[in-house]
């Protein structure tokens, strides 16, 4: 996901982003569904995150790729107008409910835009960075250590698994017929077993080197209101949005 | 002027695992500083067991351990673990941090040092295993070999009393077993090398110590013990084809 530069957006703090995406998510999810304003609203918040890709020199296309993890959202979206009560149109032969409608496309924008938001935080954050942010926010550090784990070990228990995958297809393994899964079964059965092994001697070898419960950081950068102001602009903007909205409309 | 105490010290320890499996039956070793021992014998003679007790990880058992003078015991096990540095045998299980630098700098910062000092040890660390231009890299992006490297630099940052290699030669490439060969043998510390590679422990090692079945049951100059058929054969220790121990200079 990350994309290495040096844009203004980049070099900001990682724990000021993270404050800022979550507050920007607040403030879409905090956009009344049903106000004749708000797919103004939305088109607004939309441009606010254009305008930061811009200058992080973040493509659509990769902000595209970031929505990915929004599929079994739009699933779910698009299955509303067809179940809800209430009023119904017919939108192209089909009978739809109109609240299902307004309630479905508004769980589509707010859930687009704050995955958009998330993703541009994560193409222009490191993830050890962002470990390092979500440590100075206070989340437990077990959590954090967790997913430290996760970001150093992906790779080798991946290649654990490619060598698996190697050795069952050298002899002649094809996984095309239910009955495969008698194999890959106990094969995911001894992967996990040889990840909580390694996970076992890990934790020795941090032991071993006066390891007391939680990881230690290095130096952190004293971060100054001006940074701050810089970060959380973008949710300052949208609140702006959301305020004129409700006044206005 | 009183001489310096051992930089190891193990006094008839014996150990049972808690399934009853006795893995220790009071083994004897001593250490002076600066010397360089091999731990040498077959698989399940208790080499591992013994190692986990320098530290500490294993206790409970009947006997003693000593480093520097310093008993292994409850009360010093933060200061055990900054004078054994021990040095596993895989380097995935030993570089859990997700940059080099981190890693290295894992242990000093556990010891509560100041920033710049960590810092400077992170470095003397790094360029002391031929290793300075890695600060800043991931650990899974480096060879084998020059993880096995980094892997000394974690416990050379704690600057041990003691580094005890855990089959610091297995799975090197010749090259890469040259290199580290020739970083160890740079090294101003007391070394301990368990291993099965006995030309590795000639080369390196004046000195060894046969393990066997929880005991002691040799312990001289490497190359008479190497030249020992008797020995080796009652022991599961073999030298590869056509080494002559006596032949090597």
């Amino acid at each position: 996901m990350y994309v290495p530069g040096s844009s203004p957006v980049h070099r900001l703090e990682p724990h000021t982003k993270l404050v800022a995406v979550l507050a920007f998510a607040l403030v879409v999810v905090l956009t009344p569904v049903h106000a004749g304003w708000a797919p103004a609203a939305y088109l607004a918040f939309l441009l606010l995150l254009l305008g930061v890709a811009t200058v992080a020199g973040i493509t659509p296309g990769r902000l595209l790729r970031g929505l990915v993890v929004e599929v079994p959202f739009v699933f779910f979206a698009v299955l509303l107008p067809f179940v809800s009560r209430g009023p119904r149109t017919d939108v192209l032969g089909l009978s739809l409910s109109e609240s299902g409608l307004v309630a479905g496309g508004s769980i589509l924008a707010k859930a687009t835009l704050s995955v958009l938001a998330a993703t541009l935080l994560a193409a222009t954050t490191d993830p050890r960075a962002l470990l390092r942010g979500l440590d100075r926010l206070r989340l437990p550090s077990v959590l954090v250590q967790i997913l430290t784990f996760m970001i150093r070990y992906a790779d080798v228990v991946g290649g654990e698994l490619r060598r698996m995958k190697v050795a069952r297809e050298s002899r002649a393994f094809q996984a095309r017929r239910v009955g495969a899964l008698k194999v890959l079964g106990p094969a995911a059965g001894s992967l996990f077993i040889r990840s909580y092994e390694r996970g076992e001697r890990v934790h020795l070898a941090m032991l071993s080197r006066g390891y007391t419960g939680r990881l230690p950081t290095g130096p952190v950068a004293v971060v100054g209101g001006r940074s701050w102001a810089a970060a959380l602009s973008l949710p300052l903007a949208a609140a702006v949005v959301l305020a004129a909205g409700s006044l206005l409309g | 002027m009183s001489t310096p105490p051992p930089s190891l010290l193990v006094d008839d320890l014996a150990f049972a695992y808690p399934d009853g499996h006795q893995a220790l039956f009071g083994v004897d070793l001593r250490l002076e500083p600066g010397e360089r021992v091999a731990l040498l014998g077959p698989n399940g003679a208790g080499k591992t067991t013994l190692v986990m007790h320098l530290n500490g990880i294993l206790r409970g058992g009947r006997g003693r351990v000593e480093v520097a003078g310093l008993p292994v015991e409850d009360r010093n096990l933060q200061e055990v673990r900054r004078r054994v540095g021990i040095v596993f045998q895989d380097p995935d299980d030993q570089l859990f941090m997700p940059t080099v630098g981190e890693d290295v700098a894992f242990g000093p910062r556990n010891l509560g040092l100041p920033e710049p000092e960590v810092a400077r040890r992170v470095a003397d660390a790094l360029a002391a295993v031929d290793m300075a231009d890695a600060t800043d890299r991931p650990p899974h992006h480096l060879s084998f070999g020059q993880r096995r490297r980094v892997a000394v630099a974690t416990v050379l940052s704690m600057q041990p009393e003691v580094l005890v290699l855990d089959e610091p030669s297995s799975n090197l490439d010749p090259a890469g077993r040259r290199e580290l060969a020739e970083v160890l043998q740079a090294l101003p510390v007391t070394l301990l090398m368990v291993t099965h590679d006995l030309p590795y422990a000639l080369q390196l090692c004046p000195r060894s110590v046969v393990l066997d079945a929880g005991v002691v049951v040799a312990d001289g100059p490497t190359r008479e013990l190497l030249a020992d058929r008797e020995l080796l054969a009652a022991h599961r220790l073999e030298l590869p084809f056509g080494f002559d121990p006596r032949s090597v200079g």
